[in-house]
């Protein structure tokens, strides 16, 4: 199904084989590569209500305005009036352009009573005022809207193909780029089988309706010397005209980026690898309601502005007010990154288009906002057949990864819903899956988070409750033990105990530490009583010693003395008596000397 | 060429009068046109005689002309006068049909 769009390199290559003019409608040049054919007539038909007009009118006034192509609209069915009426909403003000003399309008008014046919005629008048208009204003662009109308009013149809056939090839000879628009008829495109006669390149717009969703479409059904996507492409009008969604890319050759952008959360940035998301992943973040999806996606897009990202979010249940408002609550001032033009909230109902309406709106919304970082909030809101909703949102990451921007989508997942496998579909496109998930335990829910998956980093696999408060979101790690996974105050309570065990742990110890210390102190004091014992011990063995070295030496010198003393009495002994003084027992003043002395001590 | 030829007096003639006011749209000397001329003014001195007056614009010349009129085909004939405005396109070569288209009942064949 998906056919590859030439990148927008290719154009050049493309452009010696066939001149384009350029349509100026967003995705239309792209899915033609360059615009319609210049210098030829095209066909745009479609039933009523298709845009035709309006993408004609697109055509001139983007001719007219940005090209420098003056235009020329022949309308067969509305008057200039009720044309310049009807695009005034998208802004195009044909009355200026007129004036400036860039845009020509001519009303054909084709009534059958009016015209009675009397013999041979044709339709020379039209060529004339076409070529007087053309001419007037040098233009380079014609739309004749309805021209089938003629067939209305002229009975002779053979008469008219040969006329308009001349026409078409007039218009060719002048060089003029035509749309020549056609009412969608039976088993062919157009009613009168214009199509036979504008062979170069034909478009189909197509309204279709399921599920009471209308979707527009467009399709390039031919485009003679030149390359188009095929397929139909939902295209969207709304106040800012037509753009058209070239879908479908098949190739994957995204430029990825290594940077690493916060969540905002830094608990969470905690569990991955890096220290957050790669830049331009997608993150699909899913749980049931309640579980802060829109708050943590509200995270995400205030830390992208707090860096100076350009941030858009696709709101689907809520409105961007509601949102700023809640997110205040968290502490999170998104008003003033709205004020400064860095973030900007598309709210939409999901039933106010169908699903590639929706994506056509993000498209085009994209590309006037260019922004870093989108958040989808839920995209489980949009609805759909399960095969067109995951084509649909396959795109949508195609869209985004194409521009590198990072994404953050949220999921509702409702437990023991019908179809469970609701985000499982998505979550094989997304890069990474953030799970929140209410904890019940206790007569209390807590809060808690895990990453399922994250691309190309290593994270953290492991529960984390989380608490909302006015300073944000901040994780703390759940109480995982024997006990299990344990939470809020179930895990405050199991918190609390395990302090008190350790308190107790922490006081037993140091009680025994203590006692050790009292122990290791008794036995250095005895130790020094001993030691000290034993140097008693050692000083009295000393002094034994010295008593009986004292002794020895009070002997010596009385027996040295008496000696003495004998020899003088022997030979000439009256001077020396009064030098020894005999005390006492006479021979033993040494032994009391010595006690003397030891008392002394 | 905007040739104004009114073999019957005056153009300006009162409008209820039955006088009848009548512009040929022509583009060149085509076979078509010339046709048309010739059948026109064939048919004016048949039925109209004395109370018409005919403006031949050829819108070659003066393409302007062509929007305010809600000229399609070429040649018209537009009965600008006595209204209602009637358009005839053609050569006129049908006569029956030209009578029919401008409204005309010849004089004679009045009650």
């Amino acid at each position: 199904m998906p056919d590859a769009l030439p990148a927008p390199s290719h154009e050049a290559e493309a452009a010696p084989t066939l001149p384009k003019a350029p349509t100026g409608i967003d995705g239309f040049d792209a899915i033609t590569q360059g615009g319609l054919p210049a210098g030829r007539p095209s066909l745009i038909c479609g039933a009523a209500g298709c845009g035709k007009t309006l993408f004609a009118t697109t055509f001139l006034v983007n001719g007219a305005t940005r090209f420098g192509e003056p235009g020329v609209f022949v309308s067969f069915e509305e008057r200039a009036e009720d044309l310049v009426a009807n695009v005034a909403s998208l802004g195009y003000d044909l009355d200026r352009l007129v004036a400036e003399g860039r845009l020509a309008i001519d009303h054909v008014r084709v009534e059958k009573s009016e015209i009675e046919e009397t013999g041979e005629y044709d339709l020379e008048g039209l060529f004339i005022r076409l070529g007087y208009a053309v001419d007037s204003i040098g233009a380079k662009r014609v739309v004749l809207d309805t021209i089938e109308t003629l067939f209305s009013g002229f009975t002779d149809p053979a008469l008219l193909r040969a006329e308009l056939r001349r026409l078409f090839g007039w218009i060719k000879d002048r060089g003029l780029t035509a749309i020549i628009t056609g009412e969608r008829g039976e088993g062919q495109l157009t009613r009168q089988g214009l199509e036979e006669y504008v062979s170069d390149c034909v478009v189909l717009l197509d309204n279709r309706v399921s599920d009471q969703i209308t979707t527009r479409r467009l399709r390039v059904v031919k485009y003679r010397g030149s390359a188009h996507g095929t397929n139909e492409y939902p295209f969207l009008i709304d106040h800012a005209g037509i753009s058209v969604l070239p879908v479908t890319s098949a190739d994957l050759d995204y430029a990825v980026s290594d940077g690493v952008i916060s969540s905002g959360i830094a608990g969470l940035d905690a569990m991955l690898g890096p220290g957050g998301f790669h830049r331009g992943s997608s993150i699909l973040v899913s749980g049931e309601s309640g579980t802060g999806k829109t708050m943590l996606s509200s995270s995400f897009a205030d830390a992208a502005c707090r860096r100076g990202e350009r941030c858009m979010a696709f709101v689907f249940e809520e409105s961007g007010a509601q949102i700023i408002r809640n997110a205040r609550s968290i502490g999170l001032d998104l008003q003033a990154h709205v004020e400064a033009g860095l973030l900007r909230f598309e709210a939409a109902r999901p039933s106010l288009f169908g699903l590639e309406m929706h994506l056509a709106r993000m498209h085009r919304d994209l590309e006037a906002f260019q922004p870093d970082v989108v958040v989808v909030d839920p995209i489980s809101a949009l609805r759909g057949p399960t095969s067109e909703l995951q084509a649909t949102l396959l795109r949508m990451i195609d869209l985004l990864k194409a521009r590198g921007i990072t994404a953050v989508f949220t999921s509702l997942r409702t437990e023991g819903a019908l179809d469970p496998g609701d985000d499982l579909g998505v979550s094989s496109l997304m890069d990474a899956w953030i799970k929140l998930l209410n904890v019940e335990a206790n007569g209390e829910r807590s809060r808690t988070l895990y990453v399922i998956k994250a691309r190309g980093m290593s994270h953290s696999h492991q529960i984390r409750e989380f608490g909302m408060s006015g300073a944000g979101i901040r994780l703390v790690d759940a109480y995982i033990g024997p006990a299990g996974v344990l939470t809020g105050t179930a895990r405050l309570a199991q918190e609390a105990q395990e302090r008190a065990a350790a308190l107790r742990r922490r006081q037993d110890s140091e009680r025994r530490a203590r006692e050790a210390t009292r122990r290791r102190q008794a036995i250095e004091r005895q130790i020094a009583e001993l030691s000290a014992g034993l140097e008693a011990i050692a000083d009295e063995e000393r002094m034994l010693h010295d008593e009986d070295s004292l002794r020895e030496a009070v002997l010596d010198e009385e027996r040295r003395q008496m000696l003495a003393r004998r020899a003088s009495a022997q030979g000439s002994a009256q001077g020396s008596a009064p030098a020894v003084p005999v005390t006492g027992s006479g021979i033993t003043p040494g032994v009391a000397q010595g006690a003397a002395q030891r008392a002394a001590e | 060429m905007n040739d104004e030829f009114s073999p019957a007096g005056e153009p300006e003639a009162e409008p209820d009068s039955g006088h009848y006011h009548l512009r040929l749209y022509v583009a060149g000397q085509t076979a078509k046109s010339l046709a048309a001329m010739k059948n026109l003014k064939r048919f004016c001195e048949e039925h109209l005689a004395g109370r018409y007056d005919i403006e031949v614009i050829d819108l070659m010349k003066n393409p302007q002309l062509a929007a305010g009129d809600q000229i399609l085909a070429i040649p018209t004939l537009v009965r600008r006068l006595p209204s209602p405005l009637k358009r005839i396109i053609g050569d006129l070569s049908n006569t029956e049909k030209v009578l029919v288209g401008l409204d005309i009942r010849p004089k004679d064949s009045e009650p």
